[in-house]
């Protein structure tokens, strides 16, 4: 337990000391979350843009913390020779998967607080909510975008990986139902959209806190995500 | 039984065989330096032994233990320097230290640790603002935190200024000392003829030589003179039986035993001659040169049975120099 918590304590501080991943989880949804709900610019379909944008950019919370930070860390971790390091330590793969999955957790649940609280504060009112879905459809979600995080961060060099990471980061957040709804993209586009991670997670969310309705693809897309990336990401994931 | 034993190793990378069927042992108490050229096997050897890589045949034993399946219980005994990295760029010295002391059950206490290697000034500097000396330092230390029984430190004086090598020089003489198995992965031949009990060479994945300084520096003396006016290494040899070989614009090296006779007929041979000499060096041949010997006896070897004798082609016209 000891050293669990010494290394949850390190992932933990590597985050907080990394001003470029404190502005991705939190400043980036943060600043979308303003702008967008005090101009009105976006066909969000709902009275209040607050309404459609507060699930919109947890989802986002998600898919930053637990795809591009967690990916981003790892991919340097592994350039830095870090993993290769405390691989000969009696820290084991176990734990340090563990503390690296409680650091994704505490980032979480920091953003949400962060989010919904700024979110309340704009006037977000989440009647009728689906709390136990919400929090399932996070769990599949974190699981998910950490298996593709992870998955980029095994195969790639840390500075392509970088790139690969900032780079999905920005397509899944336009075309991910975030801040643009999915119907609002055109039909083969949609259709694309829907087998991502990202609009599954986004689609869950909104529905489960009052907002729109869920698609039938939802739940088996990012069950099926959460699956496949994580399995994928151990088979292939090279420590060095 | 020694701390380290490696019996018969063989790793492979898909179709390339980096190490061949290697064989050696490291002893509790004494310092075992690997060396050997780029690409020589040195490096996957010890990651094997560190647990961190599969062997593809062949047997290795780490303080009594298989790395591969016993590799946390061994990690808790344990000290790894890697060549370079292995630690957070934003981390802190004293942070560094202190987290992989807590990784270990008999951890080290961190702040005596900094102050041993030196760092006690630096404990608030991140990894990317120290040099490549407080680097090395640093790498040291979280290769001590685990009290270790053995430690594998790979160059571990890299880029270390003159003061900085003798202080980690003394660090592994304290650690060997103390009990300590260390076996220590090197280029620099220099580094291993001070601080080495024992030496292994590696040449294209091979064990090629394995034994004390002594052992290794065993017949072969050299005598090295140096004349101001050109010596006739032909009427030497013919006259002699010295051959000399030219290796520098005024100096000649004898590849022979430093006796008295043989440096009595040189030097009569010499003065006869009315040769003003400006050095005259007799002893055992240095570490370097040792090396270079039983690399380039491979490398001769390998080029002959391959048909390439293009590879020999530095080894040839040093035989004809010293006929010259």
């Amino acid at each position: 337990m000891r050293r669990l918590v010494a290394q949850i304590r390190v992932e933990l501080l590597m985050v907080l000391r990394n001003g470029e991943q404190l502005l991705l989880t939190l400043g980036i949804p943060v600043l979308l979350l303003v702008f967008f709900s005090l101009i009105d610019v976006l066909p969000t379909g709902t009275a209040e843009p607050i309404d459609f944008l507060a699930p919109g950019v947890l989802s986002l919370a998600v898919m930053s913390t637990a795809m591009v930070s967690l990916g981003i860390g790892t991919g340097f971790e592994r350039s830095y020779k870090v993993l290769k390091r405390l691989g000969t330590t009696p820290l084991g793969r176990g734990r340090l998967v563990a503390a690296k999955a409680a650091s994704v957790v505490v980032v979480e649940a920091l953003q949400f607080a962060v989010i919904a609280g700024t979110a309340l504060a704009l006037g977000w009112s989440p009647v009728g909510a689906v709390w136990a879905a919400g929090v399932g459809a996070v769990v599949l979600g974190t699981v998910a975008f950490a298996g593709v995080g992870l998955l980029l961060a095994g195969r790639l060099r840390g500075e392509i990986n970088l790139a690969a990471q900032n780079a999905l980061y920005l397509v899944l957040l336009l075309f991910g139902g975030m801040v643009v709804p999915i119907d609002e993209l055109p039909s083969a586009l949609q259709t694309a959209a829907r087998t991502l991670p990202a609009a599954s997670l986004s689609d869950i969310l909104h529905w489960s806190l009052g907002t729109g309705s869920l698609h039938a693809a939802s739940w088996p897309v990012l069950t099926a995500w959460a699956l496949v990336a994580p399995t994928t990401a151990a088979r292939l994931f090279r420590w060095e | 039984m020694a701390a380290v034993e490696v019996e018969d190793l063989t790793v492979r990378y898909g179709s390339l065989t980096a190490v061949d069927s290697a064989s050696f042992a490291a002893e509790a108490g004494l310092v075992t330096a690997v060396l050997g050229p780029n690409g020589a096997g040195k490096t996957s050897t010890i990651e094997v032994c560190e647990g961190y890589r599969s062997a593809a045949s062949g047997s290795v034993r780490v303080l009594g233990m298989d790395p591969r399946t016993d590799q946390r219980r061994l990690s808790e005994r344990m000290g790894v320097m890697l060549q370079d990295g292995g630690v957070y760029p934003s981390a802190r010295v004293l942070d560094t230290v202190r987290h992989f002391c807590t990784l270990h059950a008999r951890g080290a206490d961190p702040r005596q640790l900094v102050a041993q290697v030196g760092l006690e000034q630096r404990t608030g500097a991140t990894w990317r603002r120290l040099s490549g000396g407080e680097r090395q330092r640093l790498s040291l230390a979280l290769a001590l935190a685990a009290r270790p029984d053995v430690a594998f430190l790979d160059e571990p004086t890299s880029g270390v200024d003159i003061n900085g090598r003798d202080a980690i020089r003394g660090i592994i003489r304290a650690l060997a000392d103390r009990g300590c198995a260390v076996v220590l992965a090197t280029h620099e031949l220099d580094e291993a003829e001070r601080v080495a009990d024992r030496i292994v060479v590696f040449d294209n994945g091979q064990v090629i030589a394995n034994g004390t300084l002594d052992e290794l520096r065993r017949g072969s003396g050299e005598i090295r003179f140096r004349s101001q006016a050109p010596v006739d290494v032909r009427a030497l040899a013919s006259e002699t039986g010295l051959i000399a070989a030219r290796v520098g614009a005024d100096e000649y090296v004898i590849d022979a035993p430093p006796l008295p006779r043989v440096m009595a007929t040189l030097t009569g041979w010499l003065a006869e001659r009315g040769h003003d000499l400006t050095d005259l060096r007799a002893g055992a041949q240095r570490l370097e040169d040792v090396f270079r010997r039983l690399t380039a006896d491979r490398a001769d070897a390998r080029a002959v049975a391959e048909g390439t004798p293009q590879l020999a082609e530095p080894r040839r016209r040093r035989r004809r120099r010293k006929s010259q």
